[in-house]
């Protein structure tokens, strides 16, 4: 097994839908530790993209290694590839038919082959990670979106996953309720979890990023640090991005 | 003979029928609970096999179980009955009318039951699969573990009326010879020659029977129904 | 192929009790559609004593299974001292076992029409009756076509248990080809690709007929 400082690596990737290039030679590397927000206009690819790093989608072209090991290799078990890659939809997806814990739990038992005790606990262990403990026995139905969300990020950790991805996980929140979801992503952060985000929260990428990737058309039109991107962009439509961003948020003070 | 002869015919009649009403339309009774309770678990799981692999299977298995369900539900319940029946009864397996019929009224029911089954994993929603392979489950997993216990409880409102028609199609095993309700009714007619009475009771009891049914599937639905309410 | 030389044999000899079918089809929809309607009237609009009737028409027929109310007009009511012929115990048996079902199509299609409608038009001084006439009823039979068009299929289907007293249809005539021929699987095979064309030929004249009628903007009452 290599050794190598990147958990995700994903060399020219290339997805086409019927006469649609959706991205093209897309090239990514994420270390360990670190948080990668991406930020672009709709349709641009970032969700596919997401979708073909757990190999949800498949890729026509490229390879993607996790922790130096190549997932995209034929003779590869996905299943298995996607216990360590977490996942956190932007319409939560929590299985409608368990509790919050039941939903944390399923993966463990099920996936795992955990002995239903230590699922348990397990399970209770993320959901307080979160803040939900006490919400333990609600069905989805019963719980706000913002909840939903959180025992969302919840399910995800409890595999213990090597990088957790975020499809515009506040998208369809009530906006008092994307506050919540966001503390515990930023949490999540600060605890060093590898996450790659893709997100129309630009707070949130300044604030938490380590890096910030522009991405466009199906291409990443710049990267680099929130500060080099916020205050000096090179691309002139990433100027063109931030500034109408920045003018309908407000801009947030320099430091 | 004196008197007896001056008696109505009702009185003597009453005593008599009471006891052949109990013997005869109740064991009637019993052959056609018997019947539905063989035809619809046969063809649930039929069913069930059916919609998943038309919802799951590749092209061509589930064109087989589009032309299975096209074909089982245009024809009449009966003339499908005469011909497993035969098939059923025939040199190859011999079985009697009763476990022929119903084992028939089962793989009539399994067209209609696919169709609800399939409409329900429907409902459940792709989203439910997608979050199910993410966190690592194979298809046959979240199939299992996710997909059907949802669909399940959706299905129940359109499967209760399925049971019923169950149910109701068993009177039409009367055509093969097999005891039941409609049957022994047909002979309480005869020996008590009060034709009216014979299959009014008859018509009584099946509707006894589907309204318990029905009532017994209703109280199922409220049960497994899922919590909606904000806590 | 054995199969296919009995079919062409016995094709026209089949054919002739498919007038039959199709009439008691026919009469079945027709009867029931006036019996459906009135009931469903009935429930929702009538007195006390018409509502308690029509429910307890509808929930006895479609409680009961149709053969049992077959035998129970041709066999049961001579005990009343009232005989029907064969066809006329198949008509009556079809049209109001039809009509009970038709009932509950039509409740949907009126309930889901609402009870706005029906106080817009008494706002502007119809009365109860002519509101159901003009406003109500041109509405919930449109909406009620796509669940309603399975019902002629249906009726199809049924008419073949009236051969349990020899009324001379489809199955009737299978039945005596099967005797004749000692080959039942034969017969009823053949009969049943009868039913199935004539089943699939209705069912796309009514699919024509109702994308002809669709009135844009309403959409179908969840069917089923």
């Amino acid at each position: 097994m290599t050794e190598t400082p990147y958990i995700l690596q994903a060399k020219n990737l290339t997805k086409i839908y019927g006469d649609n290039v959706i991205f093209k030679d897309i090239c990514l590397d994420v270390h360990k530790g670190e948080t990668i927000v991406i930020i672009g206009p709709s349709g641009t690819g970032k969700s596919t993209l997401l979708r073909c790093l757990n190999l949800l989608t498949p890729v026509n072209n490229g390879q993607i290694f996790l922790e130096g090991q190549e997932i995209t290799a034929p003779s590869v078990d996905a299943d298995q590839v996607r216990q360590k890659i977490g996942m956190v939809f932007q319409n939560f997806l929590l299985f409608n038919h368990l509790t919050a814990l039941g939903n944390v739990m399923v993966g463990l038992t099920k996936v795992k082959k955990m002995s239903p005790d230590q699922a348990r606990r397990k399970a209770l262990h993320e959901l307080e990670r979160v803040g939900l403990a006490d919400r333990a026995n609600h069905y989805p139905a019963q719980l706000s979106g913002g909840q939903q969300q959180r025992v969302a990020i919840a399910r995800a950790l409890a595999m213990d996953p090597l990088i957790m991805l975020f499809d515009e996980p506040t998208s369809a929140l009530d906006p008092e309720l994307i506050g919540e979801v966001l503390g515990v992503m930023e949490q999540l952060a600060r605890e060093h979890m590898t996450m790659l985000v893709v997100t129309h929260e630009m707070g949130f990428a300044r604030e938490v990023a380590d890096r910030i990737i522009f991405m466009e058309k199906g291409r990443i039109v710049e990267q680099g640090s929130p500060e080099d991107l916020f205050e000096h962009p090179q691309h002139p439509r990433t100027r063109e991005f931030l500034g109408k961003i920045s003018e309908l948020y407000g801009k947030k003070e320099k430091k | 003979m004196g008197r007896a002869n001056s008696l109505p015919i009702f009185a003597i009649g009453w005593q008599r029928m009471l006891s052949q009403f109990f013997s005869y339309i109740l064991q009637g009774t019993s052959v056609t609970i018997a019947v539905t309770l063989i035809a619809l678990p046969f063809g649930l799981i039929l069913g069930l096999l059916l919609a998943l692999l038309y919802n799951y299977g590749g092209f061509w298995v589930s064109r087989l179980a589009a032309i299975y369900s096209l074909v089982m539900r245009g024809v009449p319940p009966i003339a499908l009955l005469f011909i497993l029946y035969f098939l059923l009864s025939g040199r190859l397996i011999n079985l009697s009318p009763f476990w022929a019929g119903s084992i028939s009224l089962g793989i009539i029911s399994s067209a209609y039951q696919m169709e609800i089954l399939r409409g329900a994993l429907q409902a459940v929603g792709e989203g439910q699969m997608i979050a199910a392979r993410a966190i690592g489950m194979s298809r046959l997993q979240a199939i299992r573990y996710i997909i059907i216990p949802q669909a399940i409880r959706l299905a129940i409102p359109p499967w209760s009326n399925e049971a019923s028609i169950v149910l109701k199609d068993s009177s039409l095993v009367y055509a093969i010879g097999v005891p039941e309700i409609l049957r022994r009714a047909q002979q309480l007619s005869a020996t008590t020659q009060q034709p009216f009475l014979a299959f009014g009771a008859a018509a009584l009891i099946y509707f006894l029977l589907v309204f318990l049914v029905n009532r017994g599937l209703d109280l199922l639905a409220e049960k497994t129904k899922l919590p909606t309410s904000m806590a | 192929m054995a199969f296919l030389e009995f079919f062409v044999r016995f094709l026209p000899d089949l054919l002739s009790g498919m007038g039959m079918t199709l009439l008691l089809t026919a009469e079945g929809v027709l009867a029931g559609f006036i019996l459906g309607l009135a009931a469903t009237l009935a429930r929702t609009y009538a007195g006390r004593f018409w509502r308690n009737l029509a429910i307890a028409y509808i929930e006895l027929f479609r409680g009961t299974p149709l053969l049992v109310q077959v035998f129970l007009l041709y066999y049961g009511l001579p005990g009343l001292g009232i005989t029907l012929s064969r066809e006329w115990s198949a008509f009556l048996a079809l049209g109001l076992n039809s009509g009970a079902y038709q009932a509950e199509y039509l409740r949907g299609s009126i309930l889901a029409i609402g009870e706005g409608q029906m106080l817009a038009a008494r706002a502007i001084g119809m009365s109860k009756w002519k509101a159901v006439f003009y406003i109500i009823l041109p509405q919930a039979l449109r909406l009620a076509i796509p669940a309603w068009a399975n019902e002629p299929v249906s009726l199809l289907k049924a008419t073949s248990v009236v051969f349990l007293i020899a009324v001379p249809e489809l199955m009737t005539r299978a039945k005596l080809i099967a005797s004749r021929t000692y080959d039942p699987i034969s017969s009823y095979l053949a009969v049943a690709i009868l039913y199935l064309v004539l089943v699939y030929l209705v069912d796309f004249v009514l699919k024509w007929l109702e994308r002809r009628t669709r009135l844009p903007g309403l959409s179908a009452v969840g069917e089923h």
